[in-house]
């Protein structure tokens, strides 16, 4: 009896170590193995009703699943079943996707990329993707030229295809500018500023002048600092990858306006994304923001029903692009033929236009700003604006931004130190424009 | 007796099996034994001996598997990782620096920030900490009502997660909006921007981590002083002492080992602070402020590692934390000697 305990008892054990071995061993087998699969479990790419799955990584809210997008593809081709793994921040997701990307291994079979690190998966990891410029179903002339350009490697390997774009607008509260003698019409608030940022800023002088206490004319000195960067051809780097950042008339241009709003009392002092931001759209306190198109979701998240008919949006001083994404096909993937047709089919300007719709992601494909749901699209909350003419109008002037392997990095040096040191800590800028140098030559000295 | 030594003999053979009647089983046995039955009571007797020896490892295996693939090679490949030039967009691309990237901490004036904040935000949370928890258990230890649920209470904030809590803090603590200042404002002291200021926004880092840890810490001193014998308060009482008194020539000397060790646990989570000034940073938290005035050890190598992808210096500053670390252990064992002499 104490005996046949015993013996059971240790074959419980080899057999526990015999399962979490083969689990390691599997684990990293299964990693390794590009067949189709099929069978074992975890790693199996067909689901219990023979469908091939395919899995697509993004981040933050991308929209496919919610604009309905995959559950049409999955209509369209009963045999697939698409599954998407969401990380909500894209500071966690990229460098999740730059280890798995070494290890060849945990890959999706898309992968999305923040349009601050294709530049980065370009230059250094487009022998991991599949070239999709001469894939079937991908018709490179239905992008922007500019968004093709910035997912193609300099060997002309395109390892991302554009999804959305970001054409800048400025949104503006109707009811401040009116208190402000200001006028609220978007045409003539578009024509307060347009061609250059410096009338942007001189209008802020007036609103400081006259408009109500409390408020400031724009949130923040670092958002500036950004439009006006992004409206430019050479903001960080030269056409050859060089840094410029020091003296790049972008750079001095921006960081100048960036000053003079600062330190004239223009803006929030806030920082964008934080809470105290969302509060100051809930509050109402300040009166302009550029907002491309994924700004008017947050803004009338956050500002709510109280901000209701309050909000408008009018062209920006000069066309510039903020923010925007891609999908890549990682050659680690298991159904890479599958993937390539679901990533074709996601960015084809018909599937953009359904986004913009659904989502407010600004198509980067021309051919969709001519379908009904863009050109005639209006935002009710923003007084009706006719934001699909809007936009499209801004992206077809947004010029190809040249972009580097550190441009976060920079960025947020400048933003997140530099002017934030002269905006809240009352710092000069001599010293936030030192400290920002100091820490992009701490970001950049690897 | 006779049941059980029948038994034992048939029930150790292998061959036995249940279904058999006893006395058949006997009679089968007592055949077979005296030419193969030695051979294999050696062999079941060295089964066995290897079994008494190396069953134990068998048992405790999975835990060295796992700590060795997740605790001595991470530590081990930092190590190695710190001697290279390598960055996150290319880990399998590592360059052979040497110690330069230990040298390069030794000027970088962002890690001496680092390391200086990770001491003054330590300092800020530890001592209030403890001194508070000290106090709460000594509350606590009073013969109260509903005692049980007062020490369920303490140890709820504890129980929070550190980005519920924090998340919750930086509302209390905003510059505009936050109900820190509302109240500040109101008995006209004026608004504290108190993430903008070195020393507010370091006050408010360690306010969290204070209001987390005081209940876990109070909890651990409140065992500890259950553990000191009655009679030593009951004499002190008949000598006249009053509570203070009890509470500062009893209670506290019986408490030295404990103290110590809080102290000690304390100093290693204040040296790896890393939630509560990356969530109250808000967006681009790593950074720990414009300035970087609460940016944390742990935070500048999360920067460096994470968002500057510089993968070696990050590893060196993680064998930076880790060397301060068993400083501060050894000091800890230098002062439980000093203490054990001097009692």
């Amino acid at each position: 009896m104490r005996t046949s305990t015993r013996t059971r008892r240790r074959a419980v054990v080899v057999a526990a170590v015999v399962a979490l071995g083969a689990g390691l061993l599997g684990g990293c087998a299964e990693d390794s193995d590009e067949g189709t699969g099929g069978g074992g479990s975890g790693g199996s790419k067909k689901d219990a009703k023979g469908r091939t799955v395919i899995e697509i990584g993004t981040f933050g809210v991308f929209g496919y699943k919610q604009a309905g997008l995959y559950d049409e593809y999955m209509k369209l081709h009963p045999e697939i079943l698409i599954k998407e793994d969401v990380t909500e921040r894209v500071d966690t997701y990229y460098p999740e996707l730059l280890t798995h990307l070494a290890a060849n291994s945990g890959l999706q079979d898309i992968q999305a990329i923040e349009v601050g690190n294709i530049n980065e998966i370009a230059t250094t990891q487009a022998d991991k993707f599949e070239d999709l410029s001469k894939a079937p179903g991908i018709d490179k002339s239905n992008w922007l030229d500019w968004k093709w350009a910035q997912g193609t490697a300099r060997d002309g390997r395109t390892v991302a295809l554009g999804t959305d774009i970001g054409p800048m607008g400025l949104c503006y509260r109707k009811d401040l500018f009116a208190k402000a003698g200001l006028p609220t019409d978007r045409e003539a608030v578009g024509k307060l500023w347009a061609g250059d940022w410096q009338k942007y800023v001189d209008v802020g002088k007036r609103y400081k002048a006259k408009g109500p206490g409390g408020t400031t004319f724009t949130d923040s000195a670092a958002g500036l600092f950004a439009a006006v960067n992004n409206g430019y051809a050479e903001r960080f780097y030269d056409g050859d990858g060089k840094l410029i950042y020091k003296d790049s008339p972008a750079v001095k241009t921006a960081w100048d306006l960036a000053m003079q709003a600062a330190e004239g009392g223009l803006t929030g002092k806030l920082k964008q994304f934080d809470k105290a931001w969302d509060q100051a759209y809930a509050n109402g306190t300040f009166a302009t923001v550029s907002c491309p198109p994924w700004m008017l979701g947050y803004i009338k998240e956050k500002a709510g029903t109280a901000g209701e008919d309050k909000w408008d949006v009018a062209a920006a001083p000069k066309p510039a692009n903020w923010g925007g994404s891609f999908i890549g096909v990682p050659k680690a993937g298991k159904n890479k033929a599958e993937a390539i047709k679901l990533a074709a089919w996601l960015t084809a300007p018909e599937q953009q236009a359904k986004l913009f719709d659904k989502q407010a992601s600004f198509p980067s494909t021309p051919p969709a700003y001519d379908l009904d749901v863009v050109s005639g699209a209006r935002n009710p909350y923003f007084g009706d604006a006719p934001t699909g003419q809007l936009f499209a109008e801004a992206a077809k002037g947004i010029p190809t931004l040249v972009l580097g392997p550190k441009d976060q990095q920079i960025g947020t040096a400048f933003g997140d130190v530099g002017i934030l040191q002269v905006e809240q800590q009352g710092k000069s800028p001599q010293e936030g424009w030192k400290a920002a140098l100091k820490e992009i030559d701490n970001a950049v000295d690897g | 007796m006779r049941p059980y030594t029948d038994q034992s003999g048939p029930a150790a053979s292998p061959s036995s099996g249940d279904a058999v009647p006893a006395p058949d089983r006997r009679a089968t046995a007592a055949v077979e034994r005296p030419q193969a039955g030695d051979r294999r009571r050696a062999w079941r007797s060295r089964r066995y001996r290897w079994d008494t020896k190396y069953s134990p490892y068998a048992f405790v295996a999975p835990f060295f598997v796992f700590f060795a693939a997740f605790g001595v090679f991470p530590l081990l490949y930092t190590g190695w990782s710190s001697l290279h030039r390598v960055s996150l967009s290319a880990p399998n691309d590592m360059e052979w620096v040497g110690l330069h990237n230990y040298t390069r901490l030794l000027e970088d004036e962002f890690f001496w920030n680092a390391l200086r904040n990770t001491f003054t935000i330590g300092v800020l949370s530890t001592v209030p900490q403890l001194l508070m928890a000290l106090g709460i258990a000594h509350l606590l230890n009073y013969r109260l009502r509903a005692s049980g649920f007062f020490r369920v209470a303490i140890l709820t904030p504890y129980a929070t997660s550190v980005a519920a809590a924090t998340l919750v803090f930086v509302l209390l603590f905003g510059r505009d909006y936050g109900m820190i200042n509302w109240v500040l404002d109101a008995v006209g002291l004026g608004k504290v921007d108190w993430q903008s200021g070195t020393l507010s926004s370091q006050v408010a880092v360690s306010t969290i981590v204070i209001w987390r840890w005081t209940g876990y810490n109070a909890l651990i001193y409140l065992a500890a002083m259950q553990a000191v014998p009655n009679d030593l308060y009951e004499s002190a009482a008949l000598d006249g002492a009053t509570r203070w008194q009890q509470f500062l020539h009893v209670t506290i000397p019986s408490l030295r080992p404990t103290i110590l060790f809080t102290v000690v646990v304390s100093t290693i989570g204040a040296t790896q602070l890393f939630g509560e000034p990356l969530l109250f940073g808000g967006a681009g938290g790593q950074k720990g402020g414009a300035s970087h005035q609460f940016q944390t050890l742990g935070l500048y190598l999360y920067e460096q590692g994470w968002f500057n992808f510089h993968l070696g210096r990050a590893s060196a500053i993680a064998w930076s934390m880790f060397l301060i670390l068993l400083i501060v252990a050894g000091v800890h064992l230098l002062v439980a000697r000093r203490l054990r002499k001097s009692q």
